[in-house]
């Protein structure tokens, strides 16, 4: 276990961590400030993906398909609120949940209906599949690089735009108190809706960035939904900066705890025992962090209501 | 008036009964719905294609298919397998991809006297002590294609492997099946999540082990993204890479280039050279566009074995059936396939590499034969 295996691990959890953040991002930004409960978030992952990959596949350069896929997915997102969420809004949670996992479904099915049951080809762009020494004999791919830098990126742009600017500013007084921000003459409704369809371009970027990584299939939102759910509770729901934080500590839980973890219980345990309960225990450490979390902070780490 | 309905609706049975006695019905239950859905739909293909080949006809008698999509859910093959029996009446259930599936069916439908036919799962306790001669595998038995991977990196003198798999009871089995023949040094075994996208954390740790050989099973997506990885963090540098069941006909389109020169044992492959797998191939990617994957052509092999038993035998009663598969020389698109004791094939296993065809298309081909038919190691525990 070397200095430079735990460094290029951080960079790893830290890549793991800022495509989180971009899932999470508008997922609370959703929960917290309009109080809806919307399930189908990993679907615009998907859609994020699928419109990046059928891009470049088409066009055969990778930032056409990046650039077209995002008013895409903005769009996609902006009529979904438009044809069905905003008819949600009055009602409670459990049916929310109900409508928003139908989504699931009707997006999965689409996509597969549209292109197929098979996985999409997608690869890395050629100019970004180098690799960049991070230390010396310690290469690391660009690509991966990229994302790190273009999650940081966003994520100041989120906490710029929220913390610097008039809309950001409503944003905020909208999570605070919705009825008393629209008293004050502010249409809640189109800024509800902004906020939807910027969330949805968000899980789209995080989407179309982990196409080339993964396999672009039906369904493959889904892990993420789950993991960004964590994310939101450890952060405080409604809190983008909490969002951010809480992130980056999953995405390094997550990480460090799946490859040092079994070796870690050796030095405790016996060698089998710790080789079946290594795996087992990492895949339920941010789960068990979440726990934690709540015990002690129940409204999150940085709750955005007071 | 309920009486004249019930006459009524007892004259159509009766009159339909001739009818009934001459077709065999099919139960083919595979997964449509899901992420796994691909493969379904390739074994669907294939069955479609061999009932075409066959006109419609299996033995002679004419056939009906009917297809169930498990989705991937064991409680939900148990409903289905019970909703064949008894409501549809099938004479035979086959297909299932998934080991866990098959365990929930094996019992309900070879104890109600009919025929259960695998087209893909092969578990350990249905090829040993807990067999049924109702019972047949046109497929392998899990631990055979890891234990011919174990075979080859043995016999290659290789130094060091690095094993990994998901973590559950199959990827425990494939691994154990490695190490059963493969004695050299496994400098490490790792247990990733099932359904696990990203892999950056697991390549980063075994460049630090810098071991001979990786030998991975990651079957489905898991194994997408694990070779696109595995060449994006230029791991190929590092170590070489083995595989089962991970690079296949289902993964390789969207994997193409990246996964050129890869490694991996398998019982079947599309540049099989016999008549019966040409004629599958050919007709296949006419049809469907693509090659067909193993999955595919296991299913393909599963509507030939019963046309086979109802040919041999005459008839579709299920002992004669079970007589003349059981004989064995089950004409396949893997040749002439021998039945062992356990009603499990014996058969080749095949080192295959991933190439490009002369399209330019990715696919596998034969470059060694690790086993001259192999059986597997649970057959001497099977009583029936």
């Amino acid at each position: 276990m070397t200095l430079t295996l735990i460094l290029e691990q951080i960079f790893n959890g830290l890549q793991a961590g800022v495509t989180l953040f971009l899932v999470a991002a508008g997922l609370t930004l959703i929960l917290g400030i309009m109080d809806f409960v919307f399930l189908a978030h990993g679907a615009q992952v998907m859609i994020g993906a699928y419109a990046a990959a059928a891009i470049t596949q088409a066009t055969g350069n990778f930032f056409i398909g990046l650039g077209l896929a995002i008013p895409i997915t903005f769009a996609s997102g902006y009529l979904l609120e438009l044809l069905i969420i905003r008819h949600l809004y009055r009602r409670d949670h459990m049916e929310q949940v109900l409508a928003t996992f139908g989504l699931i479904l009707f997006f999965n099915e689409a996509i597969r209906v549209g292109f197929g049951p098979a996985a999409l080809y997608s690869d890395l762009p050629p100019a970004l599949s180098g690799f960049v020494e991070i230390l010396p004999e310690t290469p690391y791919p660009a690509y991966r690089l990229g994302v790190i830098s273009i999650g940081l990126i966003c994520a100041l742009a989120i906490h710029l735009f929220v913390s610097k600017t008039r809309i950001g500013a409503m944003v905020r007084a909208g999570a605070n108190n919705p009825e008393m921000t629209a008293a004050l003459g502010i249409n809640i409704k189109i800024l509800f809706r902004l906020i939807f369809a910027t969330g949805a371009c968000l899980a789209g970027v995080a989407g179309m960035m982990l196409g080339p990584l993964t396999s672009v299939q039906p369904g493959m939102g889904e892990p993420l939904l789950i993991l960004s759910l964590v994310v939101i509770i450890i952060g405080g729901i409604g809190s983008v900066r909490g969002a951010f934080i809480a992130a980056i500590i999953v995405g390094l839980v997550d990480t460090l705890g799946r490859v040092f973890l079994p070796s870690i219980l050796r030095l405790f345990f016996e060698q089998a025992t710790a080789d079946g309960a290594g795996p087992a225990l990492a895949s339920m450490l941010v789960y068990i962090l979440m726990a934690v979390v709540l015990i002690f902070r129940p409204t999150g780490l940085f709750p955005a209501k007071g | 008036m309920r009486k004249l309905v019930t006459i009524c609706a007892l004259t159509a049975v009766l009159t339909a009964m001739p009818a009934i006695a001459d077709t065999v019905k099919i139960g083919y239950m595979t997964t449509l719905s899901g992420g796994a859905g691909i493969i379904g739909k390739q074994m669907q293909n294939a069955v479609n294609l061999a009932m075409q080949h066959k006109g419609g006809k299996l033995g002679g008698m004419d056939a009906e298919i009917i297809y169930a999509d498990d989705q991937r859910k064991p409680d939900i093959a148990k409903q289905l397998a019970n909703r064949l029996l008894k409501s549809d009446r099938v004479d035979i259930v086959a297909g299932v991809i998934w080991s866990n599936l098959l365990m929930a069916i094996h019992k309900p439908v070879t104890r109600a006297g009919n025929l259960l036919i695998s087209s893909n799962a092969g578990p350990s306790p249905i090829a040993g002590d807990q067999c049924h001669e109702n019972f047949f595998s046109m497929s392998w038995q899990n631990d055979q294609t890891p234990e011919a991977m174990g075979k080859h990196m043995q016999d290659a003198g290789i130094k060091s492997v690095y094993l990994m798999a998901p973590n559950y009871q199959a990827g425990k089995d494939m691994l154990a099946g490695v190490k059963r023949y493969y004695k050299g040094n496994v400098v490490g075994e790792v247990y990733t999540k099932l359904g696990q996208s990203d892999f950056q954390a697991e390549l980063s740790a075994l460049r630090a082990v810098k071991p001979e050989t990786t030998m991975i099973f990651q079957p489905g997506g898991m194994g997408i993204n694990f070779v696109k990885q595995w060449k994006q963090a230029g791991m190929d540098q590092v170590s070489k890479l083995y595989t089962v069941f991970s690079v296949d006909g289902v993964s390789l389109p969207a994997l193409k280039d990246s996964a050129l020169g890869i490694l991996g044992t398998q019982t079947w492959s599309p540049d099989l050279d016999n008549p019966i797998n040409k004629k599958f191939v050919a007709d296949y990617k006419a049809q469907f566009g693509g090659y067909p994957s193993f999955y595919a052509a296991q299913a393909y092999d599963t509507i030939l074995a019963i046309d086979y038993a109802i040919t041999k035998s005459g008839s579709k009663d299920t002992a004669k059936m079970r007589a003349a598969l059981a004989s064995g020389n089950i004409p396949t698109t893997r040749g002439n396939l021998k039945m062992n004791t356990n009603h499990f094939p014996i058969q080749n296993i095949y080192l295959r590499e991933t190439v490009k065809d002369a399209d330019g298309v990715v696919t596998t081909k034969v470059i060694g034969t690790v086993f001259n038919n192999h059986a597997d190691s649970y057959a001497v525990n099977c009583k029936f």
